[in-house]
Parts: C-alpha cells; sequence; structure tokens
C-alpha cells in the first residue's frame, strides 16, 4: 500500500482510492488479509451516518408535522413519503405494516449513500489524511459488503414472508412444484427456482454495488488527468445524478417486487 | 474487495433502521398526509354542499317573493272590489234613505193637507151655519133644525 511519502504513481492513487478504512478483530487497523472478522470503518461509518441523517431529518418533521398548511421542509418530506407510498400500493397489494417503511429506508438511504459518489474524489480523504487516517472511501455503496448487507437482509425478509404467509410447505412446493407441475420435474424445478431465488439478492447487491462502483472508479480516472478533469467532471457529475437517483429506485422497486411476490400465491 | 463482517454490520444498522422508521417515522408522517387529504376532501364536500344550499336559498327567496307578490296583487284586488261594494252599498242605502225621507215628507205633506182640508170643511160648515143662521134666525127656530145641519155636516 502506498504511503504519503511515496511517489504518486497513477495506478497507487487508485488503489489508495480503493482501499478502505478496516479494522479486524484479529490485525487490527488495516491489516493484509484478516480473514473474515474484518470491518470497513469507513463503509460503516458513513453509512450509519447517513441513516441516522436521514432518520434524524424524518423525525425531526414527523414530530412537528401538522395536519394544517405544511412547511416547505415537511411538504418536501412528505413528497417523498408520498412518492414511496404510492410506489408501495401500486405493487404491493397485501397489508404488511413493514413494507412501506422498509422502501423508505432503502430509497433515501441508497439515496443518500450515493450521493457521496459527488463530492470530489479527493476532498475527504485528503482531508481524513490530514488528520492521521490513511485511507477513507467515502461512498459506502462501492463497498461490495454494504450493498449485499442490504440485499441479503432483503433476501431473509423474502424467506420469512413466504414461509409465514404460505407456510413451510407453500415455500418448498414454490420451489419444486414449479414451472412444471409435475413431480417428474422437482429436480429440474428444483434446480431452476433455487437459481431464482438466489439470483434474487445476488442481482440485487451486485447491481447496485457495479454501478457505483464504475461511477467511482470514472470519477477517479477523471481526477487524474490533471487539468482535463475540468471540463469532464461536471458532465459526468450531471449524468451520475441520474444513476445515483436510478439506482437507489430501482433497489426500493425490486425489494418491493420481491416483497410482493412473497405475499402472492402465483 | 472481499465479503467479511462489513456485510454484518451493515446488516444489522439496516435492521435498526428500518425498525425506527417502521416505529418512529412513517407513520406520524402518514397519518399527517391522509388526515390533510381527508380535511381537505371534507372542505370540498362542504364548500359544494354550501353552494348547493345557497342556489337552494336563492330558488326558495325567488319563490317567496313571487308568492308575496301575487298575495299582495290580490290583496289590492280584494281591496278594490270591497271599495266598489262598499260605495254602491252607501249609494244603495243613501238611495234608501232619499225615498223614505221623500215619503215621509209626502205622506206629511198629504197629513197637513187633510187636516188642512178637514179645519177648512169645519170652518166652512161653521160658516156654512153661521150663514143659515143669520138667514134663519129671521125665520125659524135653531133648534129645531140642528138635527138636519149636523147630518149635513156629517156629509160634508
Amino acid at each position: 500500500m502506498s504511503g504519503q511519502g511515496e511517489a504518486l504513481t497513477s495506478s497507487s492513487y487508485i488503489q489508495h482510492h480503493l482501499t478502505n478504512l478496516t479494522w479486524s478483530v484479529d490485525g487490527g487497523w488495516n491489516a493484509h488479509d484478516a480473514g473474515f472478522w474484518t470491518f470497513h470503518v469507513d463503509s460503516l461509518l458513513v453509512a450509519v451516518g447517513l441513516g441516522v441523517l436521514f432518520l434524524w431529518l424524518f423525525r425531526s418533521v414527523a414530530k412537528h408535522s401538522t395536519v394544517g398548511v405544511p412547511g416547505k421542509l415537511q411538504c418536501f418530506i412528505e413528497m417523498v413519503i408520498d412518492f414511496v407510498d404510492e410506489n408501495v400500493k401500486d405493487t404491493f397489494h397485501g397489508k404488511n405494516a413493514l413494507i412501506a417503511p422498509l422502501a423508505l429506508t432503502i430509497f433515501v438511504w441508497v439515496f443518500l449513500m450515493n450521493l457521496m459518489d459527488l463530492v470530489p474524489v479527493d476532498l475527504l480523504p485528503h482531508a481524513a489524511q490530514a488528520i492521521g487516517v490513511p485511507y477513507l472511501k467515502v461512498v459506502p455503496t462501492t463497498d461490495l459488503n454494504v450493498t449485499l448487507g442490504m440485499s441479503l437482509s432483503v433476501f431473509a425478509l423474502i424467506i420469512y414472508y413466504t414461509v409465514k404467509v404460505k407456510g413451510f410447505g407453500g415455500f418448498v412446493k414454490e420451489l419444486t412444484m414449479q414451472p412444471f407441475n409435475h413431480w417428474a420435474f422437482i429436480p429440474v424445478n428444483f434446480l431452476l427456482e433455487s437459481v431464482t431465488l438466489l439470483a434474487k439478492p445476488v442481482s440485487l447487491g451486485l447491481r447496485l454495488f457495479g454501478n457505483l462502483y464504475a461511477g467511482e472508479l470514472i470519477f477517479i480516472l477523471i481526477a487524474l488527468l490533471g487539468y482535463w478533469q475540468l471540463p469532464l467532471y461536471f458532465p459526468w457529475a450531471v449524468f451520475h445524478i441520474l444513476i445515483i437517483v436510478l439506482q437507489a429506485f430501482i433497489f426500493m422497486m425490486l425489494t418491493i417486487v420481491y416483497m410482493s411476490m412473497a405475499h402472492e400465491d402465483h | 474487495m472481499n465479503i467479511n463482517a462489513t456485510l454484518i454490520g451493515q446488516a444489522i444498522a439496516f435492521a435498526i433502521f428500518v425498525w425506527f422508521c417502521m416505529k418512529y417515522v412513517w407513520p406520524p408522517l402518514l397519518d399527517a398526509i391522509e388526515a390533510r387529504q381527508k380535511k381537505i376532501a371534507d372542505g370540498l364536500t362542504q364548500a359544494e354542499r354550501a353552494g348547493k344550499d345557497l342556489e337552494l336559498a336563492q330558488a326558495k327567496a325567488a319563490e317567496k317573493l313571487k308568492e308575496a307578490k301575487a298575495q299582495a296583487a290580490e290583496i289590492i284586488d280584494q281591496a278594490n272590489k270591497r271599495r266598489t261594494q262598499i260605495v254602491e252599498e252607501a249609494k244603495n242605502e243613501a238611495e234608501t234613505e232619499r225615498s223614505k225621507i221623500v215619503a215621509q215628507g209626502e205622506a206629511e205633506v198629504e197629513a197637513e193637507r187633510n187636516r188642512a182640508r178637514e179645519e177648512l170643511r169645519q170652518q166652512v160648515a161653521v160658516l156654512a151655519i153661521a150663514g143659515a143662521e143669520k138667514i134663519i134666525k129671521r125665520t125659524i127656530d135653531k133648534e129645531a133644525n140642528s138635527d138636519i145641519i149636523d147630518k149635513l155636516v156629517a156629509e160634508l
């Protein structure tokens, strides 16, 4: 790993930007190959910080929310709530008090985490270096652990609600008696349905990770161009705004769809 | 990029955030939105109802006005009729009164005339008797002929 004193090459610059600040149970700070029990401290801190920001903002508005004429901030928050609520109602027809707050949390939290991508790539890492933190990766959604952490949580909810609504038998039946409803096809069905089921969290997590990782990488590459980054940075940032919102929306929408599938019979 | 315990940390944070959102953020905000929607809908229906009420009241007022006008016209008509009737009655009464007075006057005149005639007749009779007396005095006794004179007086 490149330290501060070494000559700055392109690859070491990129490498530095893509390295997390880690702490592991076995090796302490920034140990090499410290095994599973390693935490990406920067990802977690930024993610939790943004989550708390989101909840604090929404909670403070909720506390002072009025049925009468709402203020501008309440209007904005209510627009977000209404947007999420509409999407949930359009897609999810069952009765479950969890789905809408889940969708809201995903949408706003993922959006905020993605939004960190628009902070100039060197700003926060350099600031961190100035106070002695060697590595800082500021966009949590460019960390596969973060996106998979969320998508696997959604996966757990899918399985939980499938079993809860349809029973364990129904869950097994869904895995084995589709798409060909005949006992002879059980192995084939099981193979197909298992792949379908497992592909849900994997694709959900990888899609978000891939989009944001690629976007971040391009920001880093643009940052390498010297003065040429000035005309290039802006269009990519504008384009990236679209990706930021879109990926947050897709993550939310797919979660709602998966939840809806878990609740409904085919 | 390796999978490590960050994943678990993120999942736990996710679960806590969702729980908090479900408990403290979503319900009050959605309740406020829905309460406001209901309030607005109620307000709109009320406004609509008030508009209808106003229209109804206006129609009723117009009808009442028309009725009152008709009634007034009827009353005026009746008064006119009554006036004509009263005038007619008064005229008739005056007429009767007049004829009564005239008849009375005529009767009085008649009575007076009769009385005068009677008086005249008696005076004539007295005169005749006096004349006759004067004539007869010379010739006959007054008492012997008085019955004839009485008879004559009665015949006049």
